[in-house]
């Protein structure tokens, strides 16, 4: 059984492949003409992108009197790293730990309840399971953010209030729709074979479910949890709403608080701007590929 | 928040056809999901509804006050005005975005290494928080301290974020900013999707760039269009935090968009069941346009070049 599972297959998924890297070359070797137009367009909007990045780095280099002498666009001639240790020496860490067991703490879960539930929406049948599957499709339709009033009041109704586990479970609920259509999506492209054969072995579908479907949607599981990374650890309105304390506290709003204790002190927030998003930069670094080829073969299926 | 015409399309189609082989896995393995939804986001919904025929000041005992709270909420002029910058936020980050996003996902879906290079920093944007986003542009359009007297151009040192005018496109520019990268991945995902036969035979037949462009590209893109179009709309509803931290709704009521006057009205003036009904326009609105923009969408279905793709 175990060699059934590890066949080497070809991946279901329609990750950019040799046929679309030679398409573009063909393509490319067709259109000989340079494209000025595109380039300085092209250009542009990298002059757009960057100014702002450019701005918020040059800045944080910089000692409060020099922001407030130097001109604004040219780097510190001695930059200076005080603002960091400021921004460290305030509680930041705790902030940093605080995104990451939030982080953490739902995207595991929600990956885990969505890839069950789209196994058994992909290979299930029944009026239980498209129920289901309509109402999460109607999730994606709904501004979920309207919510926020009931869900506040049944955080304090629950004694949860201020704590992580009310950021955690609200963000679990409002991942699963869009994790279950793409992960859904992916799994429709596993050849029914495979499972029917599994299941000639005697497999049931438990097994079927880690043993074949998970390893043939790996990247899409891998995709799916980068981006709800992305958005649980930007979240801003559920740390505004249900935390209050500083014990609590999540890294984007640590950013606003940090605004109005540091004030004048721009260099220092924009500081602590960098270091809240560096983990993420470094995250595309690492896996910039997989995001971005996993972000667009999900989203165009 | 998001919502693709073709998968969802995908989506209802296949669960209509039934499995071979008639077993199929229990309905429970969904279960986890589904009570998770249930519970955190199909009863706050169901609340919402419940909360705005209440009063409720968010600490003390919710009392049940008929429609008073919609009086308040339909008859206050603010509520309009609200709805009139949330329109007009809509439309005009539409506007700048959908052309942008989508020439750019032309321009980076082209085999050109130096176009790859630069899609790489286009993205950049994708990984910054909204309150990060809004605290960078506060100091880069700052008057005094930021870009304008750093180019050293005049014209550049308004006091953008103060002027009651200028204001509303300023945020229609920042969330264009934060939010072009995530469509212009969508548009390359679409255009590459496209066969190059198409272009090799428009290329024998001796049709220029610009006319390939109208003849092939835009009207192989149509679903995606939809699809772009439809994340764009319904995620206008939902730029909340940028323009909290930007703006927080100011000056006056000049970018006090329906979420933040559903938050300032719920959480700051105490009044919870205004803000639910507040909530219930944001819910109607949001599914309303969104059932329009599929329908825009599936009236040709046979047309779908995704289909299956």
């Amino acid at each position: 059984m175990a060699s059934t599972t590890q066949l080497p297959l070809p991946a279901p998924t329609s990750a950019p492949g040799p046929s679309r890297t030679q398409a573009a070359s063909r393509r490319r070797a067709f259109r000989g003409r340079p494209n000025i137009g595109g380039a300085l367009g092209g250009w542009f909007w990298l002059a757009v992108i960057i100014l702002p990045v450019y701005y918020v780095v040059i800045t944080s280099l910089k000692d409060q009197g020099g922001f407030f002498t130097t001109n604004p666009l040219v780097p510190p001639a001695e930059p200076t790293l005080d603002n960091y240790q400021l921004v460290l020496q305030n509680d930041f860490v705790r902030y940093f730990a605080n995104s990451l067991i939030v982080t953490v703490g739902s995207v595991i879960p929600g990956l885990l309840v969505s890839f069950m539930a789209s196994y058994a929406i992909v290979r299930g049948n029944g009026w239980f399971i498209s129920a289901t599957n309509k109402l999460f499709l109607l999730g994606l339709a709904i501004p979920l953010h309207a919510t926020i009033i009931p869900i506040y009041w049944m955080i304090t109704r629950a004694h949860m209030y201020d704590t992580l586990l009310a950021l955690i479970l609200p963000s679990i609920a409002f991942s699963i729709p869009i994790s279950v259509l793409i992960l859904a999506n992916f799994m429709r492209d596993v050849p029914n074979e495979l499972f029917e054969s599994m299941r000639l072995d005697g497999c049931s579908d438990w097994t079927m479910m880690w043993r074949l479907a998970l390893p043939m949607v790996r990247p899409a599981v891998v995709t799916v949890g980068i981006y709800n990374a992305l958005h649980v650890w930007n979240g801003f309105l559920f740390p505004l709403i249900l935390t209050q304390s500083p014990a609590t506290r999540v890294l984007p709003l640590s950013l606003w608080t940090f605004q109005g204790e540091f004030s004048v002190n721009i260099p220092a927030v924009l500081a602590a701007v960098v270091l809240a998003t560096l983990p993420l930069l470094v995250l595309y670094v690492v896996a910039r590929r997989q995001l971005l080829s996993g972000l667009t073969a999900g989203f165009s299926k | 928040m998001a919502l693709t015409t073709s998968s969802l399309r995908r989506a209802a189609r296949t669960t209509r056809t039934a499995k071979s082989g008639g077993a199929g896995p229990s309905g429970w393995l969904a279960a986890p999901a589904l009570v998770f939804f249930l519970v955190f986001a199909v009863v706050p919904l169901i609340g919402v509804v419940v909360l705005s025929f209440t009063r409720w000041d968010g600490l003390g005992e919710i009392k049940l006050d008929g429609l008073s709270s919609w009086a308040t909420v339909l008859t206050d002029p603010v509520t309009g005005n609200a709805l009139i910058v949330t329109a007009k936020i809509m439309f005009f980050s539409f506007i700048v975005q959908a052309p942008i996003s989508l020439l750019l996902g032309v321009f980076t879906a082209g085999g050109q290494k130096y176009r790859a290079a630069l899609a790489v920093l286009y993205f950049v944007p994708l990984l910054l928080s909204s309150a990060a986003v809004a605290i960078a542009f506060k100091a880069l359009l700052d008057p005094n301290f930021g870009m304008g007297p750093g180019l050293g151009i005049p014209a550049l040192a308004q006091d953008w974020l103060g002027d009651s005018d200028l204001v509303l496109f300023v945020v229609v520019f920042v969330i264009a900013w934060q939010f072009v990268p995530f469509h212009t991945l969508i548009y390359q995902g679409g255009v590459r999707q496209i066969p190059a036969s198409f272009y090799e035979a428009a290329q024998i037949d001796g049709a220029g760039r610009v006319k390939q462009f109208f003849h092939i590209t835009l009207p192989q893109l149509k679903y995606t269009i939809i699809t772009s179009s439809t994340l764009m709309v319904v995620g206008s509803l939902a730029y909340f935090d940028l323009i909290f931290v930007l703006t927080a709704g100011g000056p006056g009521y000049s970018t006090r968009l329906l979420p933040l006057h559903m938050y300032l009205t719920g959480f700051k003036a105490n009044d919870m069941g205004a803000a639910s009904a507040l909530g219930v326009i944001l819910v109607v609105i949001g599914l309303g346009l969104a059932l329009l923009l599929q329908r825009l969408g599936g009236t040709n279905r046979n047309a779908s070049q995704l289909e299956g793709a």
